[in-house]
């Protein structure tokens, strides 16, 4: 049976050994490679009674990067990804949160490593290359089942801490075996990665490349700045799907890439976590029309997207950009706020998607992990989203607004108030305020400073 | 000139836009950014950048983009 995502890996791994799994355009990782560094790095960690605990990973994106974050699961422990742009604020309470006592990172960040006083400091060179330890594997897979957490990740919190969402084997091949049906993907796909590795949003092409034998590139991120050398990337590597953000695709379109280029493999586009521009919608609808389009939405605290449109047909002028239906396994409904299923109110979530809660936060946890209100005979958890949604005249859910001041911000989840927060940590600041300036997409900080003293 | 570093400024109160020569090589200038300037650029000067011309070399300095607008102002 099907009880632990490196089942995947290791299927893949013996069937297409040599097949590059993941690159970066300059280094490639292959399927065969990849298995053996994992299970070096999950023998390693082990054998030093490093198990069911965290494991930071901090290091640049990279195709290694996997290897360390599976690595961590061979071992029986789960990752947290650390990025060098997080504030050093940021990364230390992350890691106070999870408790992590190993850090595994590359060359170039290995001295912002250092400064975070990990009992175990590792460089992923000194790790990847040492002996495979089978029997231990062996012993540690006996013993695992598919409950068992693979990575925690971190998300904007209104009080100014950030939140773990903790997430287990069995969501993840869940939201796998879901997404790779409804969106068909194959040996054949080629993955043009653009999400950071820190959030869920790139399971979207880890997962499926692992299952199927796929493979991803991981589009370096300073040429999102440059349309015409992004779409010269993706036809170098013959890129035939993506799944990004609103705001990589709008680069493209936006700054008029069409007119002298267009990727000429693309059939598959998904997008989401941002309203797709009108104006932009179509010319990329017009530009790829060999391609289809998906919609997709989804919480991290139901692994990854629950949620998928698929553009076959048109839209009335002014209409929203559906977010469709629930993925298989998964179901979606509707609750007013008199706590009943309505045709408008807050998307609450069901299934095995559903994720752990967020890591040492019984508090934030109970508060949107619930028993689900419309059904009093047994314990059956739903995830509450605080987005509020309404099925349209097809019968497909449509994303209408937040509850709270959540925003959207190039793909990223911001509470306001967390910026708010970290503002008033700063020494003379007295109150501040942050708004969102949809128009210009910018964040706005107000702050209100102590009035100096007099000397 | 000026009128383009008001442009930068505005975006980065912080960067001194007359000495940095690398605006996309040392990171300042995000996705956003280039979206902002190529739109302001618009707005201001009347000069629309095609495409082609959104390259690193373009965009690496105040005075590299000053040198793009003028030769485009001029066709």
């Amino acid at each position: 049976m099907r009880k632990n995502i490196l089942q995947y890996l290791e299927d893949s791994a013996a069937r297409l050994p040599e097949k590059t799994a993941f690159s970066d355009g300059k280094e490639n990782i292959s399927f065969g490679e990849l298995g053996r560094a994992s299970r070096a790095i999950g023998s390693y960690l082990a054998a030093r009674g490093i198990r069911r605990e965290a494991v930071a990973v901090f290091m640049d994106k990279h195709p290694r990067t996997l290897a360390a974050f599976f690595g961590a699961i061979y071992a029986g422990c789960f990752y947290v990804c650390i990025d060098s742009a997080m504030p050093e604020e940021r990364i230390k309470t992350i890691l106070n949160n999870v408790g992590a006592r190993v850090i595994i990172s590359d060359a170039k960040n290995y001295k912002k490593a250092a400064a975070l006083g990990a009992e175990w400091l590792l460089e992923y060179d000194d790790i990847a290359q040492t002996d495979i330890d089978e029997a231990l594997l062996v012993s540690i897979r006996a013993r695992q089942i598919d409950t068992d957490p693979i990575y925690v990740v971190f998300t904007s919190g209104s009080t100014g801490v950030p939140k773990g969402v903790v997430a287990c084997h069995r969501s993840v091949i869940d939201y796998t075996e879901a997404l790779c049906e409804a969106l068909e993907f194959s040996e054949d796909t080629v993955f043009g990665n653009q999400t950071p590795l820190y959030f869920d949003a790139p399971l979207k092409e880890i997962m499926p490349t692992l299952k199927y034998g796929a493979t991803t590139y991981f589009i370096p991120k300073s040429l999102f700045m440059f349309p015409v050398k992004l779409v010269e990337y993706l036809n170098t590597h013959r890129i035939n799907t993506i799944c990004w953000v609103v705001s990589a695709l709008t680069q493209i379109s936006a700054l008029g890439a069409f007119e002298v280029c267009r990727p000429e493999h693309l059939r598959l586009v998904a997008f989401g976590s941002e309203v797709f521009p009108e104006k932009d919608y179509k010319l990329w609808r017009e530009n790829i029309p060999e391609a289809t389009f998906y919609n997709l939405y989804g919480p991290t605290e139901a692994t990854g997207m629950s949620c998928y449109w698929c553009a076959d047909r048109e839209l009335s002028e002014g209409e929203s950009i559906p977010i469709g239906k629930p993925f298989n396994n998964t179901d979606v409904f509707l609750l007013d706020e008199s706590g009943k299923e309505s045709d408008e109110g807050e998307i609450c979530i069901r299934g095995t998607c559903i994720t752990m809660g967020y890591y040492k936060n019984p508090e934030k946890t109970a508060e949107v992990f619930v028993q689900n209100p419309l059904n009093g005979a047994y314990g059956e958890l739903i995830y509450r989203t605080g987005d509020i949604g309404r099925r349209n005249e097809y019968g497909e859910l449509v994303f209408v607004t937040r509850k709270d001041s959540q925003i959207k911000h190039m793909g990223h989840r911001i509470e306001l108030g967390e910026i708010e927060a970290s503002a008033l940590k700063c020494r003379n600041v007295r109150k501040s305020c942050c708004v969102y300036d949809a128009e210009h997409k910018r964040i706005a900080l107000s702050t209100r400073e102590m009035p100096r003293r007099r000397s | 000139m000026e009128k383009l570093i008001e442009i930068l400024q505005e975006l980065h109160d912080d960067v001194d836009f007359y000495a940095e020569q690398g605006l996309v090589d040392d990171g300042v200038l995000d996705s956003l950014d280039i979206v902002a300037i190529v739109t302001e650029i618009d707005s201001e000067f009347g000069v629309r950048i095609p495409p082609e011309e959104i390259i690193p070399e373009n965009f690496n300095s105040a005075e590299a983009l000053w040198a793009l607008i003028s030769k485009l102002d001029e066709v």
